[in-house]
């Protein structure tokens, strides 16, 4: 009686439950299409000869025509893609290593108005960049680092400490005290504790922080495109719009360049996903 | 132990109780060491001091003055940058589009992330991984590539979209998206809501899955089915994720810059500026400086507010969790 009675509630449920699993999965289905056709267009598109895109914008590539690469990394693509590594690299260590300094401070030490210290730092994540631009643009300029790779180094550190320095401190202040004690007591200064001791044990919140620094820095725009002016200076987000605009017939070329400038984080983001995952966890707070 | 002991000193110190030995001579080196330990705090409150506050407040004392490249010293005027805002229907039109950005936003970002986020955790076991990689991959592509990608895509002639309606047999629906002033706007939109859901559903997804099996075991007992644990279940335990994601996503409306650069620059007439274009537009090209700071105050203004809220919702979520 019983065991009847649940067969055929399974089998109504069953029925009206597959249809709701077919028409779920063809949602789940139709989105990721949607992502996927538009990336799969850029890469088709990316490896056509121009005459070819124009005439056949849908078709597939006949032969691949590679030289569309060859042609964007040397109209400046691979320039571009030099500068935005070095401004990514070194913007990630000087702002890793002076937030891990700062939270280091804020929960190790006993700092003389460590909660205004914390409220200043932190209250910096609040002011959006666009706020500063006019005014930046002549320190930049009375600093000598208008047009630099070095000035966009520094404002993308000095924009990112706040946060970086916010993620890092909350996860330093539920570090073990114990830890911090013994390695007092065997005579460590307090450098050789940040170093040794503090710096190791956070090691899973200083990789979410270069993840999220390394998205930010390789994308930024805005200071990009406003602080620097001459082609041998941008990075590629500014350069490859630059790039667009004065290329503008040769679809197939701006596609490869598209593509080059895409692909490290996308490879980055599929090797390191479980990081990634994590890291963006903990960042929503940006 | 050795802070309390060095507050200690200090105090005994200010209140001029310095005869007690051990306390006395050891505090005025502890009290230096406090200091020293600034240090490790500097770096970071020197380049925030130099590169974020000063620009702040600058901008905030030039919104009252007006300059440009012909007439180099700052002349003080007042409210005048402000009124020019009040009566310069661009202004507007900018205000309205970085609305319009929110709305539609918390709408794909927001409502849609969750209830996709919710289907793919309910009900999709072996490949929900894979789906929710495939949905994040334009978030990790910058904007300067999605928006190039999406102007191409636009495109009257050449573009995916337009070609994609001429095989629905809606070819009368084609037309040049970016390129008139009536769509410019939601064009740009639309792609920002293709580049960013993937994102905010990877949150949504890390917050379900933080949800304990047991309350969705106790509703299948009750015989509550899986959309019913979605509407009474997930949605009202992932509520402050959401009110982290509402302020986050609203916030990065009236910051929006890039995109709007790559696919319009605001064109065409103006119809698809948003505040960030118009105040570059309006100091770098027209060269009204005080203007330019004028706008860029009203948008610290509408973020701050908006920030201060995040960061209470973020305190708060700590304590929860």
């Amino acid at each position: 009686m019983v065991a009847a009675h649940t067969n055929q509630a399974v089998s109504k449920g069953g029925f009206a439950a597959i249809l709701a699993r077919l028409l779920i999965w063809g949602i789940l289905l139709v989105v990721a299409l949607l992502v996927i056709i538009p990336l799969l267009w850029m890469l088709m598109s990316s490896l056509k000869v121009n005459q070819q895109f124009l005439s056949d914008p849908f078709g597939l590539p006949g032969t691949l025509f590679w030289q569309n690469y060859v042609d964007a990394w040397n109209l400046g693509v691979g320039r571009y893609m030099v500068n935005s590594v070095i401004v990514t690299l070194v913007s990630i260590i000087a702002t890793t290593l002076i937030s891990a300094w700062a939270a280091f401070g804020l929960t190790k030490l006993k700092i003389p108005f460590s909660r205004t210290v914390l409220f200043l730092i932190v209250g910096g994540m609040m002011l959006a960049p666009t706020v500063a631009l006019i005014p930046l643009l002549g320190l930049l300029q009375s600093l000598g680092i208008y047009d630099s790779l070095l000035g966009l180094i520094i404002l993308y550190t000095a924009f990112r400490i706040p946060f970086t320095t916010f993620l890092i401190r909350s996860y330093m202040v539920d570090l073990p005290g114990e830890v911090d004690e013994a390695t007092l007591l065997d005579g460590c200064s307090r450098a050789q504790q940040f170093w040794r001791v503090t710096l190791p044990m956070s090691m899973p919140i200083i990789v979410s922080a270069v993840i999220l620094q390394c998205l930010f820095a390789w994308n930024e725009y805005l200071f990009a495109f406003i602080f620097v002016s001459s082609t041998d200076t941008m990075t590629l987000p500014v350069g490859l719009a630059n790039l667009a605009s004065k290329l503008s017939t040769n679809y197939p070329m701006i596609f490869a360049g598209m593509t080059v400038a895409s692909t490290p984080m996308i490879v980055f983001f599929f090797a390191a996903q479980r990081f990634f995952v994590r890291g963006l966890a903990e960042g929503v707070g940006k | 132990m050795s802070n309390v002991d060095a507050a200690e000193g200090t105090a005994a110190q200010l209140s001029g109780r310095a005869g007690r030995g051990p306390v006395a001579r050891r505090s005025p080196h502890r009290a230096i060491r406090g200091w020293r330990a600034f240090i490790w705090v500097i770096p970071g409150l020197l380049l925030i001091a130099v590169f974020v506050y000063y620009p702040l407040l600058k901008n905030i004392y030039l919104s009252f003055f007006q300059w440009s490249v012909f007439q180099p010293t700052p002349k003080f005027v007042g409210g005048v940058n402000y009124a020019q805002a009040a009566a310069d229907p661009i202004f507007w039109r900018s205000l309205f589009n970085n609305v319009a950005y929110a709305v539609v936003s918390l709408v794909f970002q927001v409502v849609g992330a969750l209830a996709l986020a919710a289907l793919v955790e309910t009900y999709v076991r072996r490949y929900g991984g894979i789906l929710r990689a495939i949905y994040f991959i334009p978030s990790a592509i910058s904007l300067t590539v999605a928006g190039l990608l999406f102007y191409f895509i636009y495109q009257p002639q050449t573009g995916l979209l337009n070609e994609f309606l001429r095989i629905l047999g809606l070819g009368q629906f084609a037309q040049a998206w970016v390129g008139q002033e009536s769509t410019a706007i939601w064009g740009i939109i639309v792609m920002s809501q293709w580049q960013s859901f993937g994102y905010t559903t990877l949150l949504y997804s890390v917050a379900i899955q933080r949800i304990p099996r047991e309350l969705y075991d106790a509703a299948d007992i009750d015989g509550v089915g899986p959309l019913g644990r979605i509407w009474h279940i997930t949605t009202p335990l992932v509520r402050e994720m959401s009110t982290l994601l509402i302020i986050v996503t609203v916030t990065g409306a009236f910051q929006v810059f890039n995109e709007v650069m790559v696919m319009t620059a605001g064109g065409p007439n103006n119809s698809s500026q948003v505040l960030g274009t118009w105040l570059y537009h309006a100091g770098f090209i027209n060269n009204e400086f005080g203007y330019a700071a004028a706008i860029a105050t009203v948008v610290f203004l509408i973020t701050t507010l908006l920030a201060v809220g995040q960061l209470w919702v973020s305190r708060r979520r700590r304590v929860e969790w």
